[in-house]
């Protein structure tokens, strides 16, 4: 499990490879945090290469999406795959965040 | 009606796979384990969809909950995994050294006013949606507590 991440002016591109869930949970939030104190407003996660994510997983989501609403940002989230969706219909954070079937679309945020 | 005793057990077939693990109270242990049991449900016929989501997903949160809660992240405390295949049923008992946790207050649901806008508080959700029973016993004499998953395999 790994993260990349690439920044483009105020936003920020994070790929996700293999689990987002309680043992990397906070370097990916720290990570993605760090960049949004130096100015990035708009985060968009790609989880193409995502294989599950746990509820700890959820909450650094949930956390960051409140951090970067507060400061006038947004947290995308793209390419989920069928189960990953499922898992965000089952906890109903598909409400709180923008799902984008693909990364281009989470970037045009259309 | 009489109660069901949730220590009675219920025999499905005949065992097809057991593993056990003891593992210190560290989160990293957590992964090697999900995939051995991601693994040997495959191997044993469990849906694609079962394998990749419902038992790596409901495994990590009760793991997660025994090293986390149930003790605290106590280094001298430790995790012991019990897995079992019987049959079309996977049974996982995962016993940490914690006094167990209420389970009426774990019965968290979507629709609470503050759902969204907590970063934790779904685990038990979780166990609950993706797992066909799940089961919490109290701290017995010699001061553990199980929680016990069962899936069963379509």
């Amino acid at each position: 499990m790994s993260f990349l991440l690439a920044r483009t002016d105020d936003r920020l591109l994070v790929e996700v490879d293999g689990q987002l869930i309680v043992s990397n949970r906070q370097e990916f939030k720290q990570a993605v945090l760090d960049e949004v104190e130096q100015g990035v407003r708009v985060v968009i996660v790609d989880f193409t290469r995502a294989t599950y994510i746990d509820s700890s997983g959820l909450g650094a989501l949930v956390s960051l999406g409140k951090r970067l609403r507060e400061s006038g940002g947004d947290l995308r989230l793209a390419a989920l795959n069928d189960d990953l969706r499922t898992l965000f219909e089952l906890t109903r954070l598909d409400a709180l965040f923008p799902l984008f079937a693909s990364r281009d679309g989470a970037i045009s945020g259309s | 009606m009489a109660a069901r005793s949730p220590r009675r057990p219920v025999s499905v077939g005949p065992t097809q796979e057991r593993r056990e693990w003891t593992i210190a109270s560290d989160v990293q242990a957590i992964t090697p384990i999900v995939e051995t049991i991601q693994a040997l449900c495959a191997a044993a016929g469990f849906s694609p969809r079962q394998c990749r989501l419902n038992i790596p997903v409901a495994i990590t949160e009760a793991l997660s909950n025994a090293i986390l809660r149930g003790n605290a992240s106590d280094a001298a405390r430790h995790v012991r995994v019990r897995v079992a295949l019987e049959g079309s049923r996977l049974l996982v008992d995962v016993i940490d050294e914690g006094a167990g946790f209420d389970v009426q207050a774990a019965q968290r649901q979507p629709d609470q006013p503050d759902w969204l806008e907590r970063e934790d508080g779904r685990g038990y959700f979780l166990m609950r949606s993706l797992m066909d029973q799940v089961e919490s016993r109290m701290a017995d004499t010699d001061g553990r507590h199980t929680l016990r998953l069962i899936l069963h395999r379509t």
